[in-house]
């Protein structure tokens, strides 16, 4: 896998704000290369987001995500020092786990 | 075989941990939905209502968020807020994209009915939010004008 994912959560009043930036091509399967082959589809199909073991936010992901998707999400209960875990899986069964400290 | 019998040992047993992992996976989705694979390879909209579990009523307790103008459709951010009381999931929705579900979201309790997404737009189009709130569907659209478009090739 290439870079990490990037993560930044914030608390502000008891809302924790989340940005998070993952690295990774999200192929259509729609494209040709330079000789007309298609190039294969690969795309982050799951996302998950944890606060300390509870789960804030899930999500499923089409191809028509842009590529190294930036997702940002707010939830309430975050405490300075939690942390925040986010997981993506493609559809090639890649996977990548990141996990920040709320500050 | 001539594999040396501790790194193929080992090689067997890193294979049964990623296994484990994946298959751990699926049971930590389960509080949220499965994946609505029908509305995502549904081609039109209606096929992806249909996969979606029915039409949505329009409403104007969700605020979407999205450029006029996009100049590279590749990159479209989109910006979904839910006012609707007990809004459980949301759906972006790029209406002539090959597919037009782009992305579902499960909000559980406790995370604002907010998210932040960038998506490819083909062509100038609605881009459409769904909110699921209570058990009934809801949503609102919006047109963005793509000059250049989101799948490339």
């Amino acid at each position: 896998m290439a870079s990490p994912m990037r993560i930044r959560a914030k608390t502000t009043d008891g809302v924790t704000e989340v940005k998070a930036l993952m690295s990774h091509p999200m192929e259509t399967g729609m494209r040709k290369d330079a000789d007309g082959k298609p190039i294969p589809a690969h795309y982050i199909t799951e996302v998950t987001a944890t606060h300390n073991d509870k789960l804030v936010l899930h999500a499923y992901w089409g191809p028509a995500v842009s590529q190294n998707p930036f997702l940002n999400f707010r939830f309430k209960g975050g405490a300075a020092g939690d942390t925040v875990t986010i997981k993506w899986v493609d559809n090639q069964g890649e996977s990548q786990s990141e996990q920040t400290a709320l500050t | 075989m001539n594999y040396p019998r501790r790194s193929f040992l080992k090689l067997g047993g890193t294979a049964l941990a990623a296994l484990a992992t994946t298959a751990l996976w699926p049971l930590r989705a389960l509080a949220a939905a499965v994946r609505p694979e029908a509305a995502f390879v549904a081609k039109d909209l209606e096929g992806t209502y249909k996969g979606l579990g029915g039409m949505p009523t329009e409403s104007a307790e969700i605020d979407l968020s999205t450029p006029d103008i996009a100049e590279n459709g590749a990159v479209v951010p989109i910006n979904v807020t839910s006012k609707l009381p007990g809004t459980e999931e949301i759906y972006i929705l790029v209406e002539k994209n090959p597919n037009p579900l782009a992305a579902m979201f499960t909000i559980p309790e406790g995370t604002e009915p907010f998210v932040s997404l960038r998506v490819k737009v083909a062509q100038t189009c609605n881009l459409i939010a769904v909110v699921k709130a209570g058990g009934k569907l809801y949503s609102t659209a919006k047109e963005t004008k793509v000059t250049l478009g989101g799948c490339g090739g």
